[in-house]
C-alpha cells in the first residue's frame, strides 16, 4: 500500500536555525490529519519539503511511495494564494489547468466547489481576501487530489465561509480524500480531523487521535484563595495535573476521586464555589504540548 | 512542456504591460529609423541621432538594416525587461508555487517561459519589419520612388539576426529575475548595463584604452551591434558598429543567449521556492 505521506527523518537548516528537525510524519489514506503548531514551528518549511518547494538538508519525503516532486494526484494550497491579478479568476485556473494538463472544464466544477462560480469571470485583483483563499482551494482541487495540502486553508474567510470550508474538507474526505491540514484554529482542527499531529520547534512531539490527545475529563474548580488551592492540589495529585484555567483551577483527576478533592479543600478551609467535570480540549492539550502558554500554577 | 508553454503565452498576451510594451517598441523604432530622418531630410537641424541619415536611409531597400537597428540597445532595453516581467513576477506574486504544485517540474516551466519568450521576441521582430515594411512602403510611394524590396534570403536572415539579438536579452532579463529574485533590481541593474555601462564601453573607453577595445569584443552588445551592423543596420544608431565578422558575432550572441538560459536554469533548479 502506498502511504499518502511519509517522511523519515525529515530536516530543514537554515544556517544555524533548525526550522524542521528529523521529522517522521505519516498520514494514512483517507483521513484528514491536523497539523498544529505555533507560529514557526516548521509547519509551512515541513509542506514545502513535502512538496518539492524547499530541498530537505536531510531526511526522505514519499508521497504515495513517490519521490519529491512527483505530484501527481496531489494538489496543494500553501500559505496565502499566489495568483495573477491582471488575469480573471477563471483565466487564472484555466492557465493553472494548461500546467498540470487538467481538463479546462473542471475549472466551472471547482469555481462552484468553493462558491465561486459568480464571480468567475471578475480579475483576481478585485477579489476580498476570503474570495482569494477560496480560490486558492479551487486551485489545489483542479487535478481532482488523492491526497490535498491545505496550509491554513480558513485564513481571512468569514465564519460562513470557515463552516463552508469544514464541510468541504469533511466531503472530500468522505469521498476518499487524503487531507494533510495545517491550521492554528484548534476547534477547526478538533471538529474536522481525524488524527492530529503537534509540531513544536521543529520536532512532532505528538501524534494521535483527536480523541485520544485530548485524553479524559477535566475537573474545574471555582475557589477562594485559588493560590492556596492550587498548591495544595499540586501537593495530592502532583504538579502536571494541575493548571490555572480563568478564574479556576483545571485538574486531571479520575472521577471518582472529586468529591474527596472537594472533602479535602473544605477541610482545609478553602470554600468551594464550583466544581464539575468537563471534556478537555485540543487548545488545552496543545498549550500543554507546546508550552506556548505559561497556565501552569507556579 | 507544452503545456507550460501554452500556459506561458496565454500570460503573456493577456498582460497589458507587454502589449505596451510593444507599442512603446514601435513607437521607438518608427521615430528614430523613420521619423527623424525623414524631418532631417524636410530641413530640421536639431542635431537629434538619425536625422543626417538622408531620405535614402529610409527606402524599402534598407528594411532589414532599419528594422533591426534598434535591438542591440533600445529594443533590447524593451526585451530585456520583458524578460524580466515574465519569470520575476512569479516572485512577487507568489505565483511559483502555485505553478509548481500543479505537477510540473521547475525546468518544464522555465523551459514554457523560454517558448513563450522565443515567441514574444519573434513577434516584436516581425512586428518592427511589418511597421517598417509599411512606412518605408508610404514613403517610397510619396516620393515616387521605386519599391526595392530586400530579397527573401536577406528577410529571413535579418529576422533571423533580430531574433537572436533579441533572445538574448530577454533571456538575460530572465535569468536575472531568477538570480535576484524580484522585478526592480534586475530591471534596473540590466538596464544600466545595456543603456549606460555598454554604451560608455563602445563610445568612450574604447576608443582610448586598448584593453576595454579588446574586451568589448566578447562582450554581447558589441557582438549584437557588429551583427546588426552587418545586415545594414545604420552605424550611427546606439550600438551599432562593425567591429567583429557576423560569424563571430552569431556564435558569440548564441553563446551568450545559451550561457544565460542555462543559468538561469541551474539557479532555478537548485534554490528553494519561498
Amino acid at each position: 500500500m502506498n502511504i499518502p505521506v511519509d517522511t523519515d527523518e525529515l530536516t530543514k537548516r537554515y544556517g544555524e536555525h533548525l526550522a524542521v528537525d528529523r521529522m517522521n510524519l505519516t498520514v494514512l489514506p483517507g483521513e484528514i490529519y491536523g497539523f498544529l503548531g505555533p507560529n514557526g514551528a516548521g509547519k509551512t518549511t515541513t509542506l514545502r519539503m513535502l512538496l518539492g518547494l524547499v530541498r530537505p538538508t536531510s531526511g526522505e519525503v514519499r508521497l504515495f511511495g513517490g519521490p519529491p516532486g512527483d505530484l501527481d494526484g496531489v494538489g496543494a494550497l500553501i500559505e496565502s494564494p499566489g495568483f495573477y491579478p491582471y488575469l480573471s479568476g477563471a483565466d487564472n485556473l484555466k492557465v493553472l489547468a494548461r500546467y498540470s494538463g487538467t481538463d479546462p472544464l473542471r475549472v466551472g466544477e471547482v469555481l462552484a466547489m468553493v462558491d465561486l462560480a459568480d464571480r468567475g469571470k471578475d480579475r483576481y485583483s478585485t477579489y476580498s481576501l476570503g474570495m482569494k483563499q477560496r480560490l486558492g482551494v479551487a486551485a489545489a482541487l483542479l487535478k481532482d487530489p488523492r491526497l490535498l495540502i491545505l496550509d491554513e486553508p480558513t485564513n481571512g474567510l468569514d465564519p460562513a465561509g470557515m463552516a463552508d470550508m469544514r464541510v468541504l474538507i469533511r466531503r472530500l474526505g468522505a469521498e476518499g480524500c487524503t487531507v494533510l491540514l495545517s491550521s492554528h484554529l484548534l476547534g477547526e482542527v478538533q471538529q474536522i480531523c481525524d488524527r492530529v499531529g503537534v509540531v513544536s520547534h521543529g520536532r512532532l512531539i505528538a501524534e494521535n487521535t483527536v480523541a485520544e490527545l485530548r485524553g479524559g475529563t477535566v475537573l474545574h474548580i471555582e475557589a477562594d484563595e485559588l493560590v492556596r488551592a492550587a498548591d495544595l492540589a499540586k501537593r495530592w495529585i502532583g504538579d502536571e495535573n494541575v493548571r490555572v484555567s480563568g478564574t479556576g483551577l483545571d485538574l486531571i483527576v479520575e472521577p471518582d476521586r472529586v468529591s474527596w478533592l472537594n472533602r479535602e479543600l473544605v477541610t482545609e478551609g478553602i470554600a468551594v464555589r464550583e466544581l464539575h467535570l468537563r471534556e478537555r480540549d485540543l487548545e488545552q492539550v496543545f498549550f500543554e504540548l507546546t508550552g506556548e502558554v505559561a497556565g501552569h500554577v507556579g | 512542456m507544452w503545456g507550460s508553454c501554452t500556459a506561458e503565452l496565454a500570460k503573456l498576451v493577456r498582460r497589458p504591460a507587454n502589449w505596451f510594451m510593444l507599442g512603446i517598441a514601435v513607437v521607438l523604432g518608427l521615430t528614430f529609423t523613420y521619423l527623424l530622418p525623414l524631418a532631417g531630410a524636410a530641413g530640421a537641424t536639431s542635431g537629434a541621432p538619425g536625422t543626417d541619415r538622408g531620405l535614402a536611409a529610409t527606402m524599402p531597400e534598407n528594411l532589414v538594416g532599419n528594422s533591426i537597428g534598434g535591438l542591440p540597445v533600445f529594443l533590447g532595453a524593451i526585451l530585456l525587461v520583458l524578460g524580466v516581467l515574465a519569470v520575476g513576477t512569479e516572485y512577487g506574486w507568489g505565483t511559483w508555487k502555485t505553478v509548481l504544485t500543479q505537477g510540473p517540474s521547475r525546468l518544464t516551466v522555465y523551459s514554457g517561459k523560454l517558448c513563450a519568450l522565443a515567441v514574444a521576441t519573434l513577434s516584436v521582430v516581425l512586428t518592427s519589419f511589418a511597421t517598417g515594411a509599411i512606412t518605408s512602403a508610404v514613403i517610397a510611394s510619396s516620393e515616387g520612388e521605386p519599391l526595392n524590396w530586400p530579397s527573401i534570403g536577406a528577410l529571413l536572415t535579418g529576422i533571423g539576426a533580430g531574433w537572436l539579438i533579441g533572445m538574448t536579452w530577454a533571456v538575460l532579463g530572465a535569468a536575472l529575475a531568477i538570480a535576484m529574485r524580484g522585478v526592480a533590481l534586475p530591471i534596473g541593474l540590466g538596464l544600466v548595463w545595456l543603456l549606460v555601462v555598454q554604451n560608455l564601453l563602445f563610445g568612450v573607453a574604447a576608443p582610448l584604452l586598448d584593453w576595454v577595445n579588446t574586451l568589448q569584443l566578447a562582450l554581447p552588445g558589441a557582438n549584437a551591434g557588429s551583427l546588426a551592423a552587418s545586415l545594414g543596420a545604420s552605424d550611427g544608431a546606439p550600438g551599432i558598429g562593425e567591429l567583429v565578422g557576423v560569424s563571430q558575432a552569431t556564435l558569440v550572441m548564441a553563446g551568450y543567449l545559451a550561457a544565460f538560459a542555462g543559468l538561469g536554469a541551474w539557479l532555478l533548479r537548485r534554490r528553494d521556492v519561498l
